[in-house]
C-alpha cells in the first residue's frame, strides 16, 4: 500500500509567526497568525478555507478554535491528532485525502506552540509516573534528550558511529541558520564549540538537542488545479508515507520494545514513500530532515535508503550536507538551530526552496524536495516538487 | 528527613503484581501460559498468540546491557541535582525482555554494551521498591 495522490495536490501557501523564547501570546494567537498568514501568500480570502489538520501534544487549541478566532464561515473538516512530530507530514497527507475524498477544498495544516514559554517537551514528564510511564520514570528516565541518547548509544554500539560525526551535523546547520532570518540560533559554531558543549545525558551534548521554541507555521493544501489559478508556484505532493514497524509502544516515549534503536521509522516507510512517487534517493536535490536531535538525522538517511544501515555518520561528513554539498540537508537550519515548530517549519523551508524563495540559502535548480518527520517509533514523510 | 520526591509507579490492575514482587524482592514477569512467551511491561493478550491468559513467573534476575545513557543535566534539576551522573540502562534479561532500569555499584565510565548485570533491590519507600542491576562480578 502506498499514498495514491501524486502530483494531485500541492501547497499552496504557507506562514509563520516569529520564533522565540517567550512569545507573551496565546498558542491560538499564534496558529491564527500562522493560518491568516498562509492563507494571504495563497491570494485567498478566509472564506475560501473550509478544512484544518492540526497536531497537539495537549499544548495547543484545536482547530475550530483557530478557525472561529479567523472567521472562517463554514469549517468542514476541521481534525486534530494528539500526537508528536511524527505527524508534521501525516497532516497533510490528510489533507489530500480529505480533499480528495470530498470533505474540504482548501485546507489549512499547521502546529502551534509555546514550547519554550508553556508547555517545554523537553523537560520533564508527569512525575506522577502512570500507566506505560511508570516503567521509566522512576528510574529517572524522563525527557525526550533521555529517550533519544539511549537510540544514539545503539548506533554507537552497532556501527561505531562517533560524536565528532553529530557535531558535523551540528555545525553545518548552525551555518545555514545564518543564512535565514527566522533562525533562533544565527551565530556560527564550531567542531570545538560543540565538543565543548555541555553534557546533558551521554552521549549527548547540549548542541545535540534542538531548540524549545515558541511559535507556528501554517501550510495551505489544495487540489493542483485550483493551487495553479492561485498567486503562488504550486509545490506538489510528490509522494509521501506514515507509518512504522512493530512495537510502536504504548506512548511516543516508550521504545521499549522497539527492534533496535540503531534504526528508526524510516526504515519501515521507505518503501512506500518512494514507491508513492516512482522517485529514488538520487532524484532528491535537497533534504529537511528532522532533526530534533543530531542522531535522528543518522536514521532517517540510513532508512530512506541515501546509503547502507551505519554508513549514516560516514556519508554526513566532507561536505555531503552543506548547502553546496551532493545532498544539502535542514537548509533554513533545522530544529537544531532554525526553530522547534515540531517538524512543520522543515515544509516551509522545503516550499521556499522549491519556489526559489529560499534568499541566501537557495539551492540553485532545487526541484525535489524531501521532508521527513518524526525521529522515534513512527513518522511521516514527504517528496514535494515543483 | 527529605522526603521521597521521584516519580513513584502508580499501580493498576496489570502493573500491581509486578511492584507487589519487586516488594518482596522478587523479579516477575508476565508469561503467555499458551506459547509460554514471556512478556514486559506486562499486558493483558498476548502479542505472539493472542491468548488472555498468563501467569506471573519469578525472573532469574540476571541478563545484559543493551544500550544505556549517563545524565548529567538533571531534570526536574530539584528532584535530581543531587543524583547526577545516574545510569539509566535498557537491560536485556534471559527470559527474552527488555526492561528499563538503573546501572547501580558502578562508575558510568566502566558500563560497556552487553555486560552482564544482576537485580538488587532499593526500597524507596515504605510502599515501592524498585529493581535495580549491577555488575555481575568475575
Amino acid at each position: 500500500m502506498a499514498w495514491a495522490l501524486k502530483d494531485k495536490y500541492a501547497i499552496a501557501g504557507i506562514g509563520w509567526t516569529d520564533f522565540s523564547k517567550n512569545s507573551g501570546r496565546t498558542v491560538r494567537s499564534l496558529a491564527s497568525e500562522a493560518c491568516l498568514k498562509a492563507v494571504a501568500d495563497a491570494g485567498l480570502k478566509v472564506s475560501d478555507i473550509d478544512g484544518f489538520v492540526s497536531f497537539n501534544f495537549n499544548d495547543s487549541v484545536p482547530a475550530m478554535a483557530v478557525a472561529t478566532e479567523i472567521g472562517v464561515p463554514q469549517a468542514m473538516y476541521a481534525v486534530d491528532f494528539l500526537s508528536g512530530g511524527n505527524a508534521a507530514n501525516l497532516i497533510t497527507l490528510t489533507a489530500t485525502a480529505a480533499i480528495e475524498a470530498g470533505l474540504a477544498k482548501n485546507v489549512l495544516c499547521y502546529r502551534a506552540m509555546n514550547g519554550r514559554s508553556g508547555f517545554r517537551l523537553g523537560g520533564g514528564r508527569d512525575m506522577a509516573a502512570h500507566g506505560i510511564t511508570q516503567w521509566t520514570a522512576p528510574f529517572g528516565w524522563i525527557t525526550y534528550p533521555q529517550a533519544m541518547a539511549m537510540w544514539c548509544r545503539r548506533h554507537m554500539i552497532e556501527y561505531g558511529t562517533t560524536a565528532e560525526q553529530l557535531g558535523e551535523i551540528a555545525v553545518q546547520f548552525r551555518k545555514n541558520a545564518g543564512l535565514n532570518e527566522r533562525a533562533m540560533q544565527r551565530a556560527p559554531i564550531t567542531m570545538d564549540d560543540y565538543m565543548n558543549s555541555r553534557m546533558i545525558v551521554e552521549p549527548f551534548r547540549m548542541l545535540d538537542i534542538c531548540l524549545e521554541t515558541d511559535g507556528a507555521c501554517a501550510v495551505l493544501i489544495t487540489s493542483k488545479d485550483r493551487a495553479k489559478d492561485m498567486k503562488q508556484k504550486p509545490v506538489y505532493i510528490t509522494g509521501g508515507a506514515y507509518g512504522g514497524g512493530p512495537n510502536q509502544g504504548e506512548d511516543w516515549f516508550d521504545a521499549v520494545r522497539w527492534p533496535d534503536h540503531s534504526h528508526n521509522y524510516a526504515k519501515y516507510i521507505a518503501k512506500d514513500l518512494w514507491e508513492s512517487s516512482g522517485l529514488t534517493p538520487k532524484d532528491i536535490d535537497v533534504a529537511q530532515i528532522y532533526d530534533c536531535f543530531t542522531y535522528s538525522i543518522l536514521m532517517q538517511l540510513e532508512g530512506l535508503g541515501f546509503c547502507k544501515e551505519g554508513e549514516g555518520g560516514s556519508f554526513i561528513e566532507g561536505g555531503r550536507i552543506a548547502l553546496d554539498g551532493e545532498l544539502p540537508l535542514n537548509t533554513a537550519g533545522g530544529l537544531l538551530s532554525e526553530g522547534y515548530i515540531h517538524g512543520l517549519n522543515h515544509v516551509i523551508e522545503a516550499t521556499q526552496q522549491l519556489r526559489g524563495q529560499a534568499g541566501a540559502r537557495q539551492i540553485k535548480d532545487a526541484e525535489v524536495c524531501l521532508t521527513t518527520a518524526g525521529a522515534m517509533t513512527c513518522g511521516s514523510a514527504m517528496i514535494l516538487r515543483n | 528527613m527529605n522526603a521521597y520526591n521521584k516519580p513513584l509507579p502508580y499501580l493498576d490492575p496489570e502493573s500491581r503484581p509486578f511492584w507487589e514482587g519487586a516488594k518482596a524482592h522478587k523479579l516477575l514477569l508476565v508469561q503467555c501460559r499458551s506459547c509460554k512467551t514471556h512478556r514486559f511491561p506486562p499486558t493483558t493478550f498476548c502479542a505472539k498468540c493472542s491468548s488472555g491468559d498468563y501467569d506471573w513467573v519469578e525472573a532469574k534476575g540476571t541478563g545484559k546491557i543493551f544500550s544505556w545513557i549517563v545524565v548529567r543535566h538533571p531534570v526536574p534539576k530539584e528532584v535530581y541535582a543531587a543524583e547526577v551522573p545516574y545510569i539509566v540502562a535498557l537491560v536485556a534479561l534471559d527470559e527474552g525482555v527488555r526492561m528499563t532500569s538503573n546501572i547501580i555499584d558502578c562508575k558510568p565510565e566502566d558500563v560497556t554494551a552487553d555486560m552482564r548485570v544482576s537485580v538488587t533491590f532499593r526500597d524507596v519507600t515504605p510502599e515501592i521498591t524498585l529493581p535495580a542491576f549491577k555488575p555481575v562480578k568475575g
